[in-house]
């Protein structure tokens, strides 16, 4: 039986582990990757102590420094379902089950899916969730980006220099995102704007060949070879059933990173706590390691 | 070191695919590498071995890996 159980190797899930490491608790990392989000962060400007690191870069440093302790890490390795046993927890993964006296969750988020029929057949066969991977790949092709925020906007603006032609498709009224990259995407006249439009469908036989969209009940279909889904993340939450979350299924926390069960903490861009920033998320892994820390004592 | 034949299609921006050249390099493994988002006959190589278009895929000596997947990596190479 471990002390902690910390699921996640983002900046929280990373943090958390170095203050478990240095208070010398007995404990277990699970993850399914290094690095989380960070990994995907272009260029961060943003994290004190560098003035620019690019997230990569970020990533591997606190690898190195998660490293330098002799922890107990599972990688590749996925959480199906925590819960309550014994007054402890109970980790069952895709791998095996685990035990401890208490877990800190910083499972962070993923991209969400469209959910329309042809996603999951043709994912990464002209279906992407990764345009700064991927895009490279459809040089003067036709694409279609999916969304209508931040993102969808950085994954059109790194398309118009690539692609032959981009169909953004955006189901609410107007596009939102910052208006800089807004004036950007729409002075380019590789970009057609097609807002309260919904896709439907991802067509294609081996690879993708086109959508269906659907704009005011009217049905068409958009000749395209590529299709990049860019419409936010969901949090990692679904695994933990007993914990209570917000309407948007991130995980609730109180300022000591307690949840609603005693002895599960939670961190970073799974829980609710606002600004999803990687110091933020790295200092609310410190918060939890060490409130982790002070169960502990506490229950001896 | 192995004398397994390591071909890596990649593009400069993907992070995993600058992942799974440092982990190969790291390993002191020698590899080819093919920059699909300037190479369009290797990226129909590619997709032709891969039957798929994401980017990373590792060709080790025949044998066909999607994605930085560490272990099978590992595994394929006997690291």
């Amino acid at each position: 039986m471990f002390d902690l159980i910390i699921i996640g190797a983002g900046p929280a899930g990373i943090t958390a582990s170095v203050y478990a490491a240095r208070k010398k608790m007995n404990f277990l990392v699970i993850t399914k990757d290094i690095g989380g989000q960070a990994v995907w962060s272009g260029e961060i400007e943003n994290y004190t102590g560098y003035q620019f690191i690019t997230g990569l870069e970020l990533a591997a440093k606190f690898e190195e420094h998660m490293r330098k302790y002799n922890i107990e890490l599972k990688e590749n390795e996925e959480v199906i379902e925590l819960k309550r046993k014994n007054g402890g927890v109970w980790v069952k993964t895709d791998k095996g089950a685990y035990e401890a006296k208490t877990a800190v969750i910083a499972s962070g988020k993923r991209s969400r899916e469209l959910g329309v029929l042809g996603e999951k057949e043709f994912k990464n066969r002209g279906l992407s969730y990764c345009a700064t991977c991927d895009a490279p790949l459809f040089a003067e092709k036709d694409v279609a980006v999916i969304g209508g925020g931040n993102s969808a906007l950085d994954a059109t603006l790194q398309l118009i220099q690539i692609a032959k032609h981009i169909y953004l498709i955006n189901n609410t009224r107007e596009l939102g995102g910052d208006a800089v990259m807004r004036e950007k995407v729409s002075e380019s006249k590789k970009v057609s704007i097609l807002n309260r439009t919904q896709v439907t469908t991802i067509l294609g036989d081996r690879m993708v060949s086109g959508i269906k969209i659907r704009k005011q009940d009217k049905e068409e279909t958009l000749p395209v070879q590529g299709v990049f889904v860019e419409i936010g993340l969901i949090p990692n939450s679904e695994f933990a059933k007993e914990l209570e979350k917000n309407e948007l299924g991130e995980i609730k926390v109180n300022c000591r990173n307690e949840t609603n069960i005693p002895g599960i903490f939670a961190a970073g861009d799974v829980t609710e706590v606002p600004e999803k920033q990687i110091i933020v998320a790295a200092g609310e892994g410190a918060k939890a390691a060490l409130s982790a820390f002070r169960y502990l004592t506490q229950h001896r | 070191m192995t004398d397994k034949k390591v071909i890596v299609y990649s593009t400069p921006t993907c992070p995993f695919c600058i992942m799974t050249k440092k982990f190969l390099e790291d390993n002191n493994i020698d590899f080819e590498d093919f920059d699909v988002s300037v190479d369009r006959a290797k990226t129909q190589e590619m997709i032709q071995k891969s039957g798929q278009m994401g980017v990373p895929v590792l060709d080790i000596d025949g044998e066909i890996i999607v994605g930085f997947d560490k272990e099978r990596i590992r595994k394929v190479l006997g690291l």
